[in-house]
């Protein structure tokens, strides 16, 4: 152990106990708000009310509105849940692996990371609600007494039951095992992404750049690139096995996706989440925050295409050629999607200018000066 | 003769070496009702007190069987008992298939009792607590730790205690009133 160079710091020197309190309480207690906080947030909560104006429309006239129809029953509505779950995730892995596996460097981070989580759940609890036709009867999926102080252990398994839904359906494309596990890991890749996304600005604007310092950029890129990598064996098992399996319908599915009417989209996933990821490996990427800020938001979109190429292309073209159909979306449903962008973003912007975005007594326990020596 | 009961004696130290030691030499000297407070989590610090386990673990445990248990048991009763029905020709009790539902109720049920376990452990919501009533007490949120010695200590002795912790040299001692 000892040969080992020492890591880069996961908060710059010079701090006392007083001045990590101060410094992270004065954003929320004594610094005035900004106008680019007032900028930023009109905007969001004017998107925010776009999505209030679609969701009362669709209330009014029923899932008609949206591109849905038979074969394709399930649009964006279900991607845009697994979507937001998947970011989600991140949060859960940040506040209960990482701090079981004792990586302290998460400390700064994890406050924030939860509060996305809380928020992306919300976005993602919406769609199936939204979904429903008939949304008064929306009570009925709820497992009611809800309880709300259980939600890590659930969230990590939830994802899993959700990915259960396109394990164990007929049609080609949801009927593989693999999903569970590259679910898990597109979920942590593209809620690292989120993470990244949302990191790096704050610690520009707010001046956080000593406790959310370049190691935490590094590390969170190099989780990105090992969860990516994984989502890639995911992607080259599905396609083998629709090769070697030798059925006929997962053999066309994967035709279907190569040479389809999609197959633009899943040449751009393929790009998104496998190829420009790759520029990861080297390091003055990762350590550079508009780069990575710039990766982020590809893998983000690559994982968005992920969750489409998953639930459209796969109803799309089952076995039947006379019911196979195209899915087009309508401009109701990317006012919904845009929209829960704009309310996570509003929620965000909320929390920074009421809570301390980061865990200051855990902060404190990463000085120096913290550590007990007998 | 009515006098103001005295919940105990706090004194406060600057770093977390400094209130490890002075707590360690107090339970050592015979103090046993003791407590120490800290802007963070100190391991050390719980030991010195001799506050060597919990007993969240062993909660959970518990909450985690029973949930499993009645997982299992819900499962059993509608398809055994309740409202039996030959499905494929597999047997009534086909444990396999409740093996999901059981997985995720040990889980629900071992959640739950880990954040209420630790919430009755803890003796929490306290709405009142005479520490507070030290105004330096509002310190220990920030950079400063305190160690207390309570008045229901059978060696507590308002003199003798006083003197023994100014042998720390802390930053300073209170009475906390009850």
């Amino acid at each position: 152990m000892d040969e080992q160079p020492t890591p880069a710091p996961v908060i710059e020197p010079g701090y006392t106990f007083g001045t990590v309190t101060d410094k992270i309480s004065s954003i929320v207690l004594t610094r005035p708000t900004s106008n680019g906080w007032f900028l930023g947030f009109g905007v969001a909560f004017l998107v925010t009310m776009g999505l209030l104006y679609a969701i009362g429309y669709l209330f009014l006239k029923g899932v008609g509105i949206w591109g849905v129809n038979i074969p394709v029953g399930w649009g964006f509505a279900i991607v845009n849940f697994v979507w937001w779950i998947g970011i989600g995730h991140a949060g859960t892995l940040i506040s209960a692996i990482l701090l079981l596996l004792r990586q302290s460097w998460r400390n700064s981070i994890n406050r924030f990371a939860e509060a996305m989580t809380l928020f992306a759940v919300a976005c993602a609890g919406m769609f199936p609600v939204l979904h429903l036709g008939r949304p008064w009867l929306a009570y009925w999926l709820f497992p009611y007494p809800n309880t709300m102080n259980v939600w890590p252990p659930l969230v990590l398994s939830v994802h899993t039951v959700v990915s259960f839904d396109f394990a164990i359906g007929q049609v080609p494309g949801w009927h593989t095992t693999i999903f569970p596990p590259y679910f898990v890991a597109g979920a942590i890749y593209s809620g690292f992404a989120m993470v990244l996304m949302l990191a790096i600005p704050i610690r520009k604007f707010y001046g956080l750049e000593d406790f959310i310092t370049e190691r935490h950029l590094n590390n969170s890129a190099k989780v990105m690139l090992a969860t990516g990598l994984i989502v890639a064996y995911g992607y080259g098992i599905e396609a083998f096995m629709g090769w070697y399996g030798g059925n006929r319908y997962d053999a066309f599915l994967l035709w279907n996706r190569l040479h389809g009417p999609y197959s633009f989209f899943y040449y751009m996933l393929l790009l998104c989440n496998i190829g420009i990821p790759q520029v990861l490996w080297i390091k003055r990427l990762r350590t550079s925050p508009f780069w990575l800020f710039l990766i982020s938001g590809v893998v983000l979109v690559g994982m968005w295409l992920e969750r489409f190429i998953i639930v459209v292309v796969s109803l799309q073209r089952d076995f039947l050629t006379s019911s196979w159909g195209m899915y087009y979306p309508t401009r109701w449903d990317w006012m919904t999607f845009i929209g829960t962008i704009g309310f996570f973003l509003a929620c965000m912007f909320l929390f920074l200018r009421v809570l301390p975005m980061i865990s200051i007594f855990e902060m404190r326990t990463l000085l120096p000066e913290a550590e007990v020596k007998e | 003769m009515k006098h103001t009961p005295v919940y105990g004696l706090m004194a406060e130290f600057d770093n977390p070496e400094a209130v490890v030691h002075a707590a360690r030499k107090t339970y050592e000297a015979g103090y046993k009702k003791i407590d120490a407070y800290s802007p963070f989590p100190i391991e050390a610090l719980s030991e010195a007190i001799g506050f060597h386990y919990n007993f969240v673990p062993l909660v959970v445990l518990i909450g985690g069987i029973l949930g499993g248990l009645s997982g299992f048991a819900l499962q059993y009763w509608i398809h055994v008992i309740n409202y039996p029905v030959v499905v494929g020709g597999r047997p009534l009790n086909s444990w396999p298939a409740f093996i999901v539902v059981t997985f995720e109720m040990t889980i629900l049920f071992a959640g739950i009792s880990a954040v209420f376990g630790m919430l009755a452990l803890n003796g929490l919501p306290m709405p009142y607590h005479p520490v507070f009533n030290v105004p330096r007490f509002a310190l220990a949120s920030k950079d400063r730790f305190f160690l207390i010695v309570f008045s229901s200590d059978p060696r507590y002795n308002a003199l003798e205690t006083r003197r023994f912790l100014e042998s720390f040299s802390p930053r300073s001692i209170s009475e906390v009133p009850s």
